[in-house]
């Protein structure tokens, strides 16, 4: 990896290093009685371990050949791995706290193992770790390609993707340590919300840069849905995560909006963050690497610009439907759910086109595993989209809120579109970026994908049950007007299916831990790919030396 | 409901925003070929086009030097 920096490179890296870690010490000397000061040896750490690396490589060659003749795919390889890595960690802890559900004597008496810390440990750790590091990944790798350009630098991509995984680290280490500003999908403090700004302001520049640099006059639709992601998060990171750090010091800050006002900010941040984190990039990632993989052009690209451009202009507005029955005036609350029901003319477009490419070629989703994830991917973007608009209709929203249901919608888009095209990107592209002839071993795909798509529907069909059970006993009254059920009878009522849901949860996981093994035994023993000019292509070979009618 | 007055314009500026950046891909015939577009992606040799542009236009005049 080093061997691709040049010596100005090196001294960059260096310096940005040196600094990072000097302010991790500064954050652990201030912060010395406060959780902040652990922070702050974390970032120590972090920096001083990248700051060695760098250093023992110094004095190494430099690069010789012309770098501008290749796509630099280094921090591309790294990310993938990251992403694998967070998967499993995010995953685990997302059976364990399914578990504690199920049996609470799961926690040990711990405080930093209680549901209320794990909980957003499993949510961060898929959500930014595995989906942000993939979406980072893959887009340094698609932006490239469709640019037909090199990066333009060698620092970027490298302090974007470990800048960002410095930020992961901050979240779930804060969390466990019971550091959090209780907003969902926002809970990290106000140094680690400044870090991810500065972090992926330079994302941003990054992706710019190259398209502007690029060699293919068309932008291909992929960089429009991944170029909305990036903006977008920014915009809804920074409104959300205003708030004044109640000293220098320490770890804790007050949000600058209260009551009502902060629930609108953090649902239009948390709406959107479904939106533009876990929908548009991975959009991006379905239609470059679905044509791909099935050597089909995709099926109407004229829909998949329109569709882009639906999604952005309706998806902002949809974050009140989290609040319906709430101080939130009635009509934000209706106009939350409008745009949600017209949200599902984009979603479907899309999960339609990406079906559509596949139509014909169905042969090649029946074969090879790869296809299969992201057809399944597809299916279930549609089947979540649906649901999700359904679910904002006020009065649906009234049985559905607050109960399981509502996990069980959140998963069927987690794991049956999210985890699923990432992980059929995943496969595509492993061969690719490190030259190989195929994964390690195709039959570790196909157990892979069953054992997802089983743990998917067990986990989904689990909380749809509980869910609605949950809700139908909450608003069951007797003879006498009062409540028929009291909380806890609803309890004891889901555990089966809290059962059901850490079994379907361990199968996924189990899956996710074979594509980890599988990466790593196709980068360790399967040989490069051979040029592909060593070979007489295929026409050549079947021509005769000497055309027989002469 | 302040947060409204904040939230709403923030919202529509990025809309409007979307649009202008709809509109410059228009103007910029980004829709000229659609399924031209849409194939190129397939036929790709993984190595950047050499062409006039930014830092490959060095390695021209290198090679031109030569």
């Amino acid at each position: 990896m080093m061997s691709n920096l040049t010596g100005a490179e090196r001294t960059k890296a260096m310096i940005i290093t040196g600094f990072g870690a000097m302010v991790g010490l500064l954050m652990a000397i201030v912060g010395h009685d406060d959780p902040m000061g652990a922070h702050g040896w974390i970032t120590l750490l972090f920096f001083g371990v990248l700051f060695f690396v760098v250093g023992n490589a110094f004095y190494d060659p430099e690069p010789t050949e012309d770098r501008a003749a290749l796509y630099y795919d280094d921090p591309t390889k790294v990310g993938i791995i990251l992403a694998l890595l967070w998967a499993v960690v995010g995953m685990s802890m997302g059976v364990w706290v399914a578990s504690q559900l199920a049996w609470p004597d799961l926690r040990f008496d711990a405080a930093w193992s209680s549901f209320g810390r794990l909980r957003p440990v499993h949510t961060s750790g898929v959500i930014f770790g595995f989906g942000g590091n993939a979406l980072i990944a893959t887009s340094y790798h698609i932006m490239q390609r469709t640019s037909r350009a090199r990066m333009p630098d060698q620092i970027s991509p490298w302090f974007v993707l470990l800048g960002f995984n410095l930020f992961c680290i901050l979240a779930a280490s804060g969390y466990i340590m019971g550091i959090t500003q209780s907003k969902e999908y926002a809970e990290p403090e106000w140094y680690a919300d400044l870090w991810l700004v500065v972090v992926w302001v330079v994302y941003f520049i990054l992706y710019m840069r190259t398209l502007a640099r690029r060699n293919e006059p068309h932008i291909y639709v992929a960089n429009w849905y991944y170029l909305s992601f990036i903006l977008v998060v920014a915009i809804l990171h920074i409104v959300n995560n205003l708030a004044l750090p109640a000293s220098l010091t320490g770890a804790k800050s007050y949000s600058l909006f209260s009551g009502v006002q902060d629930a609108m900010t953090q649902w239009w941040y948390g709406h959107n963050a479904v939106a533009f984190f876990l929908t548009t990039g991975f959009l991006g990632m379905l239609y470059y690497f679905l044509p791909k993989r099935a050597e089909r052009p995709i099926y109407s690209y004229r829909l998949s610009i329109l569709s882009f451009w639906g999604i952005v202009f309706f998806y902002i507005w949809v974050g009140s439907h989290h609040l319906h029955y709430t101080a939130l005036p009635y009509w934000v609350q209706t106009l939350g759910m409008t745009f949600s029901i017209m949200l599902l003319v984009p979603s479907w477009a899309s999960a339609g086109n990406a079906l559509m490419t596949l139509n014909g070629a169905w042969h090649k989703v029946r074969d090879d595993a790869t296809l299969r994830f992201m057809m399944v991917a597809a299916v279930f973007y549609g089947l979540s989209t649906f649901e999700g608009s359904f679910m904002a209709i006020r009065p649906v929203n009234g049985l559905s809120h607050y109960t399981d249901w509502t996990i069980g919608h959140v998963h069927s888009g987690a794991m049956g579109w999210v985890a699923m095209i990432t992980f059929g990107s995943i496969y595509a592209l492993v061969p690719v970026l490190w030259r190989r002839e195929t994964m390690y071993s195709w039959k570790a795909v196909e157990w892979h994908f069953w054992l997802a798509l089983t743990g998917t529907v067990i986990y989904v069909f689990a909380m749809w049950n509980s869910g609605i059970i949950q809700g139908l006993m909450w608003r069951t009254y007797n003879e006498a007007g009062t409540l028929r059920y009291s909380f806890v009878d609803s309890l004891v009522a889901m555990h089966p299916y809290y059962i059901a849901r850490a079994f379907g949860g361990l199968l996924f996981l189990t899956g996710a831990c074979i594509c980890l093994w599988n990466v790593v035994m196709t980068i360790r023993r399967v040989p490069l790919l051979a040029p592909a000019l060593d070979y007489p292509t295929s026409s050549e070979a079947m021509e005769p030396a000497v055309p027989a009618a002469e | 409901m302040t947060i409204l007055i904040i939230l709403i314009p923030v919202t529509l500026s990025m809309g409007a925003f979307g649009l202008a950046a709809f509109f410059w891909s228009l103007r910029n015939g980004q829709y000229e070929d659609l399924s031209g577009d849409a194939e190129r992606i397939l036929h790709d040799d993984d190595v950047p086009l050499k062409s006039l542009n930014s830092t490959s236009r060095m390695i021209v005049t290198k090679e031109t030097k030569r």
